[in-house]
């Protein structure tokens, strides 16, 4: 479903991504995990063209998207969950979540997948008219991936949902990443904390330094004494 | 007791003609970061268009209230594509330059249009048509004329429809989520060029509807009347909040208030020594005031407050 070349992305002389290449089938739950600093927000906003690629290619469902304008991104079916969330603070709840659904038109759907993501997060729900602004940071990590999937996705780009978050809240959005991802969205995640990803995901790339060095089923991985050593804190 | 009646009705007349004109600069501002020092200019040729429009339709014997609807309407269109054009032209490609490069080009922009009014119309003061009979009315000992009422009227439903707009439409949320995350808004597929190219052509129909306003109010114009107009907007907009819609509302009314009141009272209250004539100066006390005590204005926020 989505096929990434090659994708190199440099900000002035800094190469933050080398040439990588990897790639998520439909309906897979994939992680990308590295430490802070491997070029893993980067990677996601040269696919969401967030950023420019300096070279590279990205392919979605067999179109090549890597030319588009940011705002075609989510036409084509790809939501992004930014890192630190990016919630609009002076919207209130109800309203960044008709924002993730600025693409459509149909009021009723609209309505109605308003109603299934406050039963997904129903705290959302007690803060409908609150200023996004005044969320905590956990609940507005809720409403960011609440708004993504207001705009009924194909694939869903989550960057970073667990940073610095609370155990117990991190245990709440993993649950509907997890539900999500089982009623069939095609989910890329990325993750510092490897462990949790490596849990919920089906296969994983590792990246350092803007490479990917390591690859394979999750499952595996967090078998894999490498993986353990450098980022399981074994 | 009487002159401050009168003075509050000068002054609430006078406010929110400020107040319309504020908000092209707050609500560019609010999106963009750039104060368009331009948008004073684009109010002028609003009131010189209606001037031709209305004037010629008068001559060739329509009837002056049809006239001066097309000469508004006429004078809206013009600046709509006037502030459209000025967004596409000289400020689209300077988005990534630094802030200082825009501000110098907004100057540049305001004595173009300055200099291509005065090709046009000339260097003469003109008449404004009179395009509303003369009434007036009495209130409790202070005077004032259908053009007044009017004036308030037409202020406060245009700035009721724009307040519609930015919160109970589609286009005026993701203005809103644009000001707030512009990169985060364009991931939900908002196309960040079409909602800065509204903002000017909305904030520019403002200005000419002000301008219109200003042409009936004073019944002249001239070229350079958009300077000082620019310039008391731009005061009533930092005064509100730069950035912040009600706050331009706001601050609007109140610059004219504080206008007025004090050119009520600065005879007496220095002796006679300073006229009534003196009252530009409150503007500019009322900006430096601001600038030193509260920057961000009465209704900013220390992060700046985008509305
Ligand atoms: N806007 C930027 N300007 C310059 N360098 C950046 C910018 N964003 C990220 N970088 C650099 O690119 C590299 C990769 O960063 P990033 O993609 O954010 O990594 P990660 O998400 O894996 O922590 C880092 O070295 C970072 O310092
Ligand atoms: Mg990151």
């Amino acid at each position: 479903m989505l096929e990434v070349t090659g994708l190199h992305v440099a900000y002035g002389g800094i190469q933050a991504v080398r040439s990588i290449t990897f790639h998520v089938k439909e309906g897979e739950l994939v992680a990308l995990i590295g430490a802070n600093g491997a070029g893993k927000t980067s990677t996601l906003k040269a696919i969401a063209r967030v950023i420019d690629a300096v070279g590279g290619d990205v392919h979605f469902c067999g179109e090549k998207i890597s030319r588009l304008p940011p705002h075609d991104i989510i036409r084509k079916g790809i939501a992004l969950v930014p890192e630190g969330r990016g919630v609009f603070p002076r919207l209130t709840v109800a309203e960044n979540l008709a924002m993730g659904a600025f693409v459509r038109d149909d009021k009723a759907g609209i309505a109605n997948d308003i109603e299934k993501m406050y039963a997904y997060f129903p705290r959302l729900k007690e803060r409908e008219t609150q200023l996004a602004g005044t969320l905590s940071g956990g609940e507005q990590q809720m409403l960011a991936i609440g708004r993504a999937l207001m705009s009924r996705p194909k694939l869903l780009l989550l960057d970073e949902p667990s940073m610095g978050l609370a155990p117990i809240m991190v245990q709440k959005i993993f649950e509907v990443v997890r539900a999500v991802a089982a009623e069939g969205m095609t989910t890329l995640l990325i993750e510092q904390n490897a462990k949790l990803a490596l849990e919920v995901s089906q296969r994983a790339y590792v990246m350092e330094s803007g490479e990917v060095t390591l690859n394979g089923e999750s499952a595996q991985l967090l078998n894999d004494p490498k993986v353990r050593a450098a980022y399981l804190g074994e | 007791m009487d002159i401050f009646l009168q003075q509050i009705i000068n002054g609430l007349v006078q406010g929110s003609i400020y107040a319309l004109v504020a908000l092209g600069y707050t609500m560019v501002y609010g999106i963009m970061g750039l104060i368009n020092f331009a948008h004073g200019e684009v109010v002028m040729i609003g009131t010189l268009v209606t001037i031709t429009v209305a004037g010629l339709l008068i001559k060739v014997g329509m009837p002056v209230a049809l006239a001066g609807l097309a000469g508004l309407i006429a004078a809206i269109l013009c600046c709509m594509a006037l502030g459209w054009g000025l967004e596409r032209i000289a400020y689209r490609p300077l988005r990534n330059a630094p802030r200082l490069t825009p501000l110098i080009t907004a100057i540049g922009m305001s004595i173009v249009l300055q200099n291509l009014a005065m090709i046009i119309w000339g260097r003469n003061y003109l008449t404004f048509p009179p395009l509303l009979p003369k009434m007036d009315f009495e209130f409790a000992g202070a005077n004032f004329t259908l053009v007044q009422v009017v004036i308030v009227l037409v202020s406060a439903a245009t700035m009721g429809g724009l307040l519609f707009l930015v919160y109970r439409t589609k286009l005026g949320m993701a203005m809103r989520a644009t000001s707030q995350n512009p990169a985060v808004a364009s991931l939900m597929g908002v196309n960040i060029n079409r909602v800065i190219a509204a903002a000017f052509v909305i904030g520019s129909a403002l200005g000419a509807v002000a301008g219109v306003m200003v042409g009936t109010y004073y019944e002249i114009a001239h070229y350079q009347m958009g300077f000082m107009l620019g310039l008391k907007a731009f005061t009533a907009a930092v005064l509100g909040g730069i950035g912040n819609l009600a706050g331009a509302m706001l601050g609007g009314v109140l610059l004219g208030l504080i206008e007025a009141l004090g050119a009520g009272y600065i005879g007496d209250l220095t002796g006679g020594f300073l006229g009534s004539h003196y009252q530009d100066i409150f503007a500019f006390v009322v900006l430096i005031v601001v600038l030193m005590f509260k920057p961000s204005g009465l209704f900013g926020e220390k992060t700046g407050d985008r509305a």
